[in-house]
């Protein structure tokens, strides 16, 4: 069997799996979130599921961005809602978004500094 | 030959047409990207959406009629979202290593986005269902529309704005953290995963793989935080 359909059969397996955990015990995370914590977990466990996987999951990641698009044209359907608080939605959108990641990143760094955590493997 | 209009009805009627057009987009988003060098304003998935929206007006196409084709590429997010893992297992010893940043920059990041966008929104008037609406918005989008539900938003409309949050941050994140002079990749990543979910991560893997796979983190422990925080905080403002 080829090599990529196994790997799509790993990961929609544990989606499948993520999706019913994630229902029976209502969870506050998504399937796929769940999924993703425990394919690492599998994968620390065998080297052989690792490799059934890494040919799939990097195509997908290297097209991570297309899959954003459906939902991104839903914008056009909502576009009268949109424009009707435009200022309210865009000054909200764009002040909370820049400040959330300046506030973690800035964050992160702090404590990393002060708890002398650096990473040795790069740096920016 | 066979009249045009029959054409166009026999390719509206399925998905071929929408999944076709949705793939050439982002190929034509994705050649103008990497033509401008990775230029962050040249975000693929913006141009995509320009693209096909344009299309949609233009021929006066329903969105639904759109869906019913690019369902397809859609459905990949689940997958996708499980292939992180992959991210996630190459730096592992690193991750284990930054727990403490990592769950102050969560803390901090959730919240920061949480209370500065109901605080801004509510200031310029928006109503309660708009803040509904608004409250999940930096979560993963099938998190964030959940979550919407639950506090009496519109879930649709919750999605669009996931996705404008995401772009907004995977445009403004490099030049933004650049003038800030931060240079540790995980913190940066890491931050714009809890702040701006899959788009941001997207981005995040397009800048540098470690930033990539803490990014991938991020989005993950924020879709579980903004389930917590956002109802909380939307009490403030009913």
């Amino acid at each position: 069997m080829p090599a990529i359909v196994s790997g799509i059969i790993v990961l929609l397996l544990f989606q499948l799996c993520g999706e019913v955990v994630s229902r029976i015990f209502a969870l506050p995370l998504p399937g796929p979130v769940l999924a993703m914590v425990a394919l690492v977990i599998g994968m620390a466990l065998s080297e052989r599921l690792l490799a059934l996987v890494r040919p799939v999951a990097s195509f997908l990641l290297q097209n991570l961005s297309l899959l954003f698009v459906p939902v991104g044209v839903g914008a056009v359907a909502r576009l009268s809602d949109l424009s009707a608080h435009a200022l309210a939605i865009g000054v909200s959108l764009i002040g909370s978004t820049l400040l959330a990641i300046c506030v973690g990143a800035l964050t992160f760094e702090h404590v990393a500094r002060l708890t002398g955590n650096i990473d040795e493997e790069d740096e920016a | 030959m066979t009249d045009p209009l029959l054409i166009w009805s026999y390719l509206e009627s399925g998905p071929l047409l929408w999944l076709t057009a949705t793939l050439v987009a982002y190929w034509i988003g994705d050649r103008i990207f990497r033509l401008s060098n990775g230029k962050p304003w040249f975000n693929p998935v913006l141009l995509s959406v320009i693209v096909l929206g344009g299309l949609l007006l233009a021929t006066g196409t329903p969105y639904e009629t759109y869906f019913e084709g690019a369902q397809f590429v859609h459905f990949m997010l689940g997958p996708a979202t499980v292939s992180l893992a992959l991210p996630l297992h190459a730096n592992l010893r690193r991750v284990r290593k930054a727990a403490l940043p990592m769950a102050l920059a969560l803390l901090a990041g959730s919240r920061t986005a949480v209370v500065s966008a109901l605080g801004l929104a509510w200031l310029l008037g928006a109503d309660f269902g708009l803040l509904a609406s608004l409250a999940p918005k930096s979560a993963t989008a099938p998190v964030a529309i959940g979550i919407s539900e639950k506090l009496g938003g519109d879930p649709s409309m919750t999605a669009v704005l996931v996705l404008m949050t995401g772009m907004i941050g995977a445009i403004a994140v490099t030049p933004m953290l650049n003038a800030l002079g931060l240079r540790d990749w995980r913190g940066r990543g890491f931050a714009t995963g809890v702040a701006a979910h899959g788009v941001g991560t997207a981005r995040a893997l397009q800048v540098h793989p470690t930033a990539g796979a803490f990014a991938g983190i991020g989005m993950g422990m924020n879709a579980v935080l903004t389930g917590l925080i956002a109802p909380l905080v939307l009490q403030l403002f009913r």
